[in-house]
């Protein structure tokens, strides 16, 4: 069970980093109160960042990702039951993957 | 009209709102357990022991860091680079503190700044999304953050005794599972086409060319997600 002083160091300078991340954004928000358009501009950050999180990781994925992105969006819409559309999304990349497979051996 | 309008009644932060925080986290763990494992496999290959690998987990609880932070380690500890690291990946989540402010100022003391450090991507935005549909209970927030915090540093404990064991291979579909997750948090999160459409489509189509560009972390996250909600903000304000 070691705990080397030079780790321990990296660790916590990581963890205080992380944490002025987390809390320094609304820390400076609460203490400045920036103009109206700042705010309007962060009331808009939920969906653009998530798409901007998601896109390039889709495109990763080629055809099958875009595939089953379309699957999860829609059982996430008819079910709004996140274990659900998140399943469906792995069963549709593993069935996907299989055709493909299946699809390139003929 | 703002969002912030949106709430009705004072904010309040009860158990309540934890508890319904917990239980919209439990599914999550889908997403993320497979990325525990991983960061405690790898942790366990670049020489970390079982508590150092645990403390990383439970101080930073933040994956995508602590596994860029391990690409770089070496003997000693990288100290300057593993906080560059963070730096880096985690800057993404400052203006998300700021964009919950219609919650956070209504707390104060540990609620506010405790809430603040179990908060994660997936925390942050349901949290957005409950605020819109009217949810004035902070309390949630804190549910799924420390919800996904136990899981997160169960993932990695596993991922680090088991070692290669549980290691999935490259392109195994429980990989997308993450990613799954965030897409499917874009539902709720969607207000229509008016508001969202052209925001939303501008945001996705300069993240995937930033990316393909070459750009690494956090540039094409950042750019699109700027450049969406500032044209989001744009519209709303010539609108008005």
């Amino acid at each position: 069970m070691t705990l080397r002083p030079d780790v321990l160091l990296a660790i916590i300078g990581m963890a205080v980093a992380t944490y002025l991340c987390r809390a320094g954004g609304y820390a400076l928000f609460r203490a400045l109160r920036p103009p109206r358009y700042v705010e309007v501009i962060l009331q808009h950050l939920p969906g653009p960042i998530f798409m901007a999180y998601a896109m390039p990781a889709l495109a990763a994925h080629g055809w099958k990702g875009w595939v089953a992105a379309v699957a999860v969006v829609a059982v996430q819409y008819f079910s709004r039951n996140l274990a659900a559309a998140i399943l469906v999304g792995v069963g549709a990349m593993a069935g996907l993957g299989a055709f493909e497979a299946w699809f390139l051996a003929r | 009209m703002s969002d912030s309008a949106d709430i009705k009644g004072p904010v309040v932060f009860t158990r309540h709102g934890v508890a319904r925080g917990i239980r919209t986290a439990l599914p999550l763990v889908i997403g993320t357990f497979p990325f525990g494992l991983v960061a405690g496999v790898i942790s366990d290959q670049k020489g970390l022991s079982w508590l150092e690998t645990l403390l990383m987990s439970a101080l930073v609880f933040a994956g995508s860091s602590q596994l860029l932070a391990l690409e770089l380690w070496a003997e000693p500890a990288p100290i300057l680079a593993a906080i560059i690291a963070a730096i880096v990946v985690n800057s993404r989540m400052a203006p998300m503190g700021a964009a919950l402010a219609p919650w956070l100022d209504k707390l104060r003391g540990l609620p506010l700044w405790g809430s603040l450090a179990f908060m994660v991507d997936h925390a942050f935005a349901l949290s957005a999304a409950e605020q819109r549909r009217g949810g004035r209970d902070a309390g949630y927030l804190l549910g799924i953050g420390v919800t996904l915090w136990c899981f997160w540093n169960i993932s990695v404990s596993v991922g680090h005794v088991l070692g290669s064991a549980v290691r999935l291979p490259p392109g195994h579909p429980l990989y997308f599972a993450a990613i799954a997750t965030f897409v499917a948090i874009l539902v709720p999160l969607w207000r229509g086409v008016r508001r969202d459409f052209w925001p939303w489509l501008l945001a996705g189509v300069l993240a995937v060319l930033a990316w393909k560009a070459g750009l690494g972390p956090p540039w094409p996250l950042l750019i699109g997600a700027f450049a969406g909600a500032g044209l989001g903000a744009w519209l709303e304000l010539r609108r008005e």
